[in-house]
């Protein structure tokens, strides 16, 4: 990361003016009261940094109090590909003695902390940072006046950055527009006084803070489609709606809400529904009816959501229903933390019913693979008449990122159910094929119509207790999973295709995991990062690559338990019986930091060269020699 | 379900009409002389009367012995879990506005384990029609209390007699919104059809409560209703509306109040139509409307250009 004033010059003072200084991207944190928009300035730059195609990720912390209280927003834009979130900000604004207080620790030594001097009292002297004072507060009254108070100090602020960043006033003053136009004009007017306001703010106040994002390659910029700006869930929601998914049902809880929010107001204009249930047992229910009437349908839950639909999901297995189950993964168990993250679901998705239920569980990398991962659940839903699970996490719900616009005409699916007539030899559960129901509204040539059961059945659908059924139909709903499995392409593998470590990541963790990768790399070490996409099945080759590398370090955000390993590292040993697999965990319910990522390595690996680039001392009989 | 339009008439079905021997699929596995199938033979002559196209018709059910009936009925059928059985069916038939759904369980499936799934499907009215086989007791697990288990009844988790307050079906049926509520008696073949055709016909959610004795665990449960053991059988009598004097006594089924007085009665209580109305849209009907709503805004945009469109606003 180019850090935006160098920390040899602390506090210098340059000519106002001095020509901006070129940097590669830019994390800064907005630290105030939730009521404060502190959510919109964040908004407004990720989507500005969307239209000027430069990468953008957020992270923003939301307190789960109803209204009020402390709010973060954290914004990392640059040019190039920006994969996490930034371990640490560059810039801090700071609008209450509060925000300063609880965040002037996630500044990097020789960053900048910008301050509302009508609020915050910062340590004297303290010469780690520039500290620059702004009256926030009054800059904003005085500008916009009469009884609005201070609201528009995120607007303020927005106008000053764009002074710091030399950002684009026209698009930014395009996207206030947007935002306020659906609002009577004085909110607009209102804003752009304050937006004018905060860019005009003497510039020799500021010193030498005026940066400029380097040029963006234009080559790298290929599919010529337009960067759109979303969060994860949103990006999940619009998936499954290009996935031809019309359907589903749902119960709230935080952090999956917002999918069934999206669903219910959207899905009436594409001729579908989206129930809301009484409970998340009836929100499953509902979605594998839908499903039965030939509407591939979705529902999800959070946390305690998906352990009550796990009696549903495993009649779904054995009845062999397609349904899409989302799971936006929260710190558990219980309650648990529901605004935190926690990777510490998987076991749950790929095994959480009585009985041998195999399931496919897949999971995102990012914003823009909710979207993608959607469609895939789909397809494969449809496919192998199967429940999918599609396992995301808080992280990924919350935070906005910058992505290119999805060829649409390409993607669409047809959401028509097939009603067409049913041969004379249709069986439901035919053992050499795998199962396609026909929906209740569809002829069966036979006259003889099916029932679709969670009884263990013979091909017809009778119930049945033979033994040798049970054993025959439990091949069958087990192989097409394995069939899947055979076909699924191998996983991405990023840096040396053989070395001294494998870092294997899964879901959100894959930005800091490849992050991470690069800086084990430019420490000298030979490594490779695998991430993994596809939960259960597992892709072929896992073996193969495995084999080239002495140590695999799985990252998750889950506990080690009771044997020392994570949820996915104890599955690959599992799969593998690879000693060579160990973990990196954590339960703090934040993301990795790509730094904690590092360490965990240097831990597993005891090389000189990366402990040198982390400080870490150890006895030399530990480093390699 | 069909009845709703008075022209132009129903399109007369394709190919056979439905008879009891095509609508007969396995035999039942129901212990003989089981109230259940009496049950069972009402319903093909429900369907024999009604006509359905038989590819229209499902045929649902939860567990229980009364659950197993989509097994012994030759239609488009499901056999689920445990007291889930209408939030099921509310996809199906949300799912599919050409269907007609039927779903069968007992006390013990939609009274307690099903009971808040029974109260959220009736106030949404969704376009159903549910069978209740009432046994007051847990059949398939073998003789436990049920939640329609009279005070003092032995069972295997009651070995003294029950000592929990049973639900009163009648009354908890029409608290929970539903605007089709009626009670039968499965030695009342002639009877059954009636409140089950009623049912079927009614649009939105319809629910019939069926006393179906479960002579394995709970012989003689209902004898105090049929006739021919010494009980009385009383049926409702619904107002005619013809002016005469008579009529003034007689029940009007749009009546709430009077609805919970017929439901307040003592053991073994009435049988007939409860509560009917048609005042409340059904749920089927209330999605559409939004679904037309947002069609017309949208200005029947095509998926794609919805799609492009809200993308374009998030760039
Ligand atoms: C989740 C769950 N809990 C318990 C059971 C066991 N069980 C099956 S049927 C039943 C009760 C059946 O009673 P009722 O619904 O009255 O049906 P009946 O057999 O009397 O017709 C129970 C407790 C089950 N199948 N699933
Ligand atoms: S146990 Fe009772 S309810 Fe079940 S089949 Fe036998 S008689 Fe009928
Ligand atoms: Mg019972």
């Amino acid at each position: 990361m180019v850090s935006p004033n160098t920390p040899e010059t602390p506090g210098g003072v340059a000519a106002p003016s001095a020509p901006p200084r070129a940097i590669h991207d830019v994390v800064i944190r907005l630290a105030g009261n939730s009521q404060d928009g502190i959510q919109s300035v964040g908004g407004f730059l990720a989507r500005l940094a969307g239209r000027s195609d430069q990468d953008v990720m957020t992270y923003m912390t939301i307190p789960s109090t109803i209204s009020g209280g402390p709010s973060i927003f954290q914004v990392r834009m640059g040019t190039g590909d920006i994969l996490s979130s930034g371990d640490r900000a560059d810039m801090l604004v700071a609008f209450y003695q509060h925000s300063y207080d609880a965040h002037i620790g996630s500044l990097r030594p020789g960053g900048v902390l910008l301050y509302d001097s009508d609020h915050v009292k910062p340590v004297e002297g303290d010469n780690r940072f520039t500290q620059v004072a702004v009256p926030i507060t009054s800059g904003t009254v005085e500008a916009v006046g009469g009884a609005g108070k201070d609201k528009g100090k995120n607007i303020y602020i927005l106008g000053l950055l764009a002074r710091v960043f030399d950002l684009d006033v026209a698009k930014l003053a395009a996207l206030i527009k947007e935002r306020f136009g659906g609002k009577n004009e004085d909110v607009v007017r209102n804003a752009m006084l304050a937006f004018d306001a905060g860019h005009a703010w003497p510039q020799n106040n500021l010193r030498d803070l005026f940066y400029r994002f380097e040029a963006i390659d234009l080559a790298t910029q290929t599919s010529g489609r337009p960067q759109v700006t979303m969060d994860g869930n949103q990006a999940l929601a619009y998936g499954l709606l290009a996935a031809g998914v019309r359907h589903g049902a749902g119960y709230p809880i935080t952090p999956w809400s917002s999918i069934m929010e999206t669903l219910r107001t959207e899905l009436p204009k594409y001729g579908g529904l989206f129930v809301q249930c009484e409970d998340e047992i009836a929100a499953i229910s509902t979605a594998i009816g839908f499903s039965y009437t030939g509407h591939l349908a979705i529902t999800g839950s959070s946390g305690p959501g998906l352990s009550l639909k796990m009696e549903a999901l495993g009649w779904a297995t054995m009845a062999e229903m397609p349904l899409i189950v989302v799971n936006v993964q929260r710190g558990g168990p219980s309650t648990g933390m529901p605004t935190n993250v926690e990777q510490s679901d998987l076991m749950q998705a790929i095994y959480g019913s009585h009985g041998d239920t195999p399931r496919v569980v897949l999971s995102p990398k990012n914003v823009e693979d909710c979207f993608y991962i959607a469609l895939e659940a789909c397809r494969i839903a449809r496919t192998y008449s199967t429940p999918v699970l599609i396992l995301t996490d808080m992280a990924l719900a919350s935070r906005i990122e910058a992505f290119d616009e999805p060829d649409f005409p390409k993607l669409m699916v047809d959401p028509k159910a097939d009603l067409s007539d049913r041969g004379a030899d249709f069986k439901p559960y035919p053992l050499d094929a795998i199962t396609r129901h026909a929906p209740p509204g569809s002829k069966i040539g036979s006259g003889k119509y099916p029932t679709v059961t969670g009884l263990e059945h013979d091909e017809l659908g009778h119930p049945t207790g033979s033994s040798k059924l049970h054993t025959q139909m439990t091949a069958k709903r087990r192989d097409k999973i394995k069939h899947l499995g055979a076909s699924l392409p191998s996983p991405e593998l990023s840096g040396d295709s053989a070395g001294e470590v494998l870092l294997v990541t899964w879901g959100s963790t894959w930005g800091p995991g490849l992050e991470a990768l690069k800086r084990i790399n430019s420490a000298g070490v030979k490594a490779g990062h695998l991430h993994l996409r596809h939960l259960h099945p597992l892709p072929n080759g896992l073996e193969a690559t495995f084999q080239r590398y002495p140590k695999i370090v799985v990252a998750e955000i889950n506990d080690e338990g009771l044997y020392g390993y994570g949820q996915l590292a104890m599955l690959l040993r599992a799969r593998y019986a690879n000693p060579a697999i160990v973990s990196v965990c954590k339960t703090d319910g934040l993301t990795f930091k790509v730094s904690e990522i590092v360490a965990g390595v240097a831990q597993h690996i005891a090389s000189a060269e990366l402990d040198a680039s982390l400080g870490i001392a150890r006895p030399s009989a530990l480093a390699k020699s | 379900m069909s009845t709703a339009l008075a022209t132009p008439p129903p399109p007369a079905p394709a190919g056979a009409p439905l008879t009891k021997k095509i609508l007969t699929a396995d035999h039942p596995t129901w212990c003989p002389g089981c109230g259940d199938f009496a049950v069972l033979a009402s319903f093909y002559r429900v369907l024999e009367k009604l006509q359905y196209p038989h590819e229209k018709i499902v045929t649902f059910a939860g567990i229980g012995c009364s659950s197993r009936f989509p097994y012994f009925v030759n239609t488009h059928g499901g056999h689920y879990i445990h007291g889930r059985a209408l939030p099921f069916a509310a996809g199906i038939s949300l799912g599919n506005e050409d269907l007609h759904v039927f779903v069968f369980g007992g006390d013990g499936d939609g009274f307690s384990i099903g009971g808040n799934h029974l109260v959220h499907t009736a106030r949404k009215n969704v376009n159903l029609t549910y069978v209740i086989m009432d046994n007051s007791v847990y059949g398939l697990t073998k003789k436990q209390t049920s939640p329609t288990s009279p005070i003092g009844f032995k069972t295997k988790t009651d070995p003294t007699g029950a000592i929990d307050q049973p639900i009163n079906p009648m009354r908890t049926l029409l608290n929970t919104g539903a605007t089709f509520v009626a009670r039968s008696h499965a030695t009342q073949v002639n009877h059954m059809v009636e409140m089950m055709t009623r049912a079927a016909k009614h649009p939105g959610f319809s629910v019939v409560e069926i006393l179906s004795e479960c002579v394995e665990f709970y012989a003689g449960a209902f004898d105090s209703s049929i006739p021919r053991k010494g009980g009385t059988w009383s049926l409702i009598q619904e107002k005619k509306n013809d002016g005469t004097p008579e009529d003034a006594d007689r029940h009007d089924v749009t009546d709430e109040v009077a609805a919970f007085k017929l439901a307040g009665q003592a053991w073994p209580g009435s049988f007939g139509v409860f509560y009917e109305s048609n005042a409340r849209k059904t749920k089927n009907v209330l999605e559409a409307e939004l679904v037309t709503k947002a069609r017309e805004r949208t200005k029947n945009a095509s998926d794609l250009q919805l799609l492009q469109s809200t993308f374009s606003k998030m760039r």
